[in-house]
């Protein structure tokens, strides 16, 4: 517990040092405020309208959440249809690989053209963007079951959802994580894309009109709340992961 | 209770045929005997026990257990690994249980004899640490007591005991055969150990590799209980002098043979060797 919170101290320590060498860098340097504001004036700027800035911070943050939660659940669920079937793995790869390779920012006006302004398109250029990841993963980890301990339930008569349920899943957990990790922050990606595409909320949108006024210091104040809110993220999965997986090699102590 | 077992020429090959593992075995095994499969490694009786298993299947010939053939993994088969096979997220009475979850039963009628076991071992204290707390010859135990949860009447052991020290081998040697005198459940174990097969069993199946087959049964006529001292004895040690020269004098069976080495040997060799 003190090593945890000694682990926090450390990190807002850093923080506090680069926003510290920034203000003073501005205050030395003197750069245009249309190329670098300070620190200070970013602060100032976000409270002249908090609920603006706050209001947007929150619809950012269901997509990416909403985003995130359907590429794990449908992530897994295309896992389980690969390693339960050749053909399945065939068909579902294949498309996956497909989606894949094109950019997704290149999809994104498609996808407003097909489902509108609202939350829609978002969530779902999110979920483009991190199933990929899931996927792969949790396949990797349904795969690396070991291949004794298979036999043993098949000795004890497991059925192949006894096995999914029992070996398969505890065991993919570590990997599913790991992914999820990189899920959370791809999530986030596919928001912000939709966003500049298409409707009139988010932090994206704000990012998109400040730049339009050249308020360089809005736009840094959508980029705090977005690195707080990925970071955010980041860290909920990690404490979901030392909550579900305290066995795994990576989380124990000493 | 306890259940026979009958090999009727059993043969595996691999590779369509290129490579055999098993050639013309058979033997009978009765109710409730101990019986080793002893052999170098690559003569394939990890292969033969997957077979007896249900979990591979004979190419040639059937396997009968109570005069049913084997085609999967038969209802009343507990199986012990080289490796013990415990899962890190479960604790120690977690992981026995496993076997009765696997089967659909009902955990908790199954608790009190998992810790029954578990006690037998001298794994009470420690039935809910977490198998990577534990040193291997007390993972082991609970393996052994996983394989035992559901009464089985015959177990298989595939060298349990291949990957621990000395001194934990002869502990394990000697609690195994406490736990086989109070149950009558048929046992064959997989060793390359000739003491140890000697030690534990009522019968060993001398095995030869390349193609692996029994080349002779011998019949171990030491009475029980045998202490551990008991290996000192010239009883004993004529056994091991005897299945020695058994397995020595076969040409072919010796690891350097010109004549079949200059043959490289196909991989899969060196995997069921395991």
């Amino acid at each position: 517990m003190r090593a945890r919170f000694l682990d926090w101290a450390i990190m807002a320590l850093i923080v506090f040092a680069i926003v510290t060498i920034w203000q003073v860098a501005v205050i030395v340097f003197q750069p245009p405020v249309i190329l670098l504001p300070a620190p200070s004036r970013i602060w100032l700027d976000f409270w002249e309208a908090p609920s603006y800035f706050l209001r947007n911070t929150f619809y950012t943050f269901a997509t990416t959440i909403v985003g995130f939660a359907l590429s794990v659940v449908l992530g897994i669920v295309l896992a389980v249809a690969i390693i339960s079937s050749r053909i399945l793995d065939r068909v579902i790869t294949t498309l996956l690989v497909l989606l894949n390779s094109l950019p997704k920012v290149a999809l994104a006006p498609l996808f407003v053209i097909w489902m509108g302004l609202g939350m829609e398109p978002k969530v779902a250029i999110a979920v483009m963007l991190a199933i990929f990841v899931t996927v792969a993963d949790t396949v990797m980890g349904f795969r690396s079951v070991d291949p004794d301990a298979i036999a043993l339930a098949r000795v004890n008569q497991a059925s192949p959802w006894r096995i999914l349920i029992k070996l398969r899943l505890p065991s993919a957990l570590p990997a599913l994580f790991v992914s999820m990790k990189v899920a959370t922050s791809l999530a986030l990606v596919g928001a912000i894309v939709g966003e500049f595409v298409g409707g009139s909320t988010g932090l994206g949108f704000v990012i998109l009109t400040a730049q339009g006024q050249f308020d360089t210091s809005r736009v840094f104040v959508a980029l705090v709340l977005l690195g707080l809110l990925g970071s955010i993220l980041y860290h909920i999965v990690e404490l979901a992961e030392r909550l579900f997986v305290p066995w795994h090699v990576s989380q124990r102590n000493g | 209770m306890s259940a026979g077992l009958a090999l009727r020429d059993v043969g595996r090959v691999y590779d369509h045929g290129r490579i055999t593992a098993l050639e013309h075995i058979s033997f009978d095994v009765k109710p409730g005997e101990f019986l080793s499969l002893l052999g170098p490694s690559g003569c394939g009786k990890s292969t033969l026990l997957r077979c007896i298993a249900g979990l591979d299947h004979p190419t040639s010939g059937t396997i009968l257990l109570d005069n049913r053939k084997i085609t999967a993994p038969p209802q009343k088969l507990g199986m012990v690994f080289q490796r013990d096979v415990l899962v890190d997220w479960r604790t120690l009475l977690d992981n026995v249980l496993l076997a009765a979850e696997f089967r659909g039963l009902d955990r908790r009628a199954l608790r009190p004899r998992a810790m029954a076991l578990l006690e037998r071992f001298g794994l009470a204290a420690f039935a809910q640490r977490h198998p990577w707390e534990l040193s291997g010859g007390m993972r082991q135990r609970a393996a052994i007591c996983r394989a035992l949860l559901c009464d089985p009447e015959i177990l298989l052991m595939d060298e349990p005991f291949g990957a621990l020290d000395a001194m934990t081998r002869d502990d394990l040697n000697v609690e195994l055969m406490r736990i086989c005198q109070t149950t009558s459940c048929t046992v064959i174990f997989v060793t390359h150990s000739i003491t140890e097969a000697i030690y534990l069993s009522d019968r060993i199946a001398v095995m030869s590799a390349r193609p692996g087959n029994v080349q002779k049964i011998v019949a171990v006529e030491l009475p029980r209980p045998r202490p551990l001292e008991m290996r000192e004895t010239p009883a004993f040690t004529n056994y091991v002098k005897a299945i020695r020269q058994t397995i020595e004098g076969r040409p072919g069976a010796l690891p350097l043979d010109p004549a079949r080495d200059s043959v490289p040997r196909p991989p899969i060799m060196g995997a069921m060797a395991s």
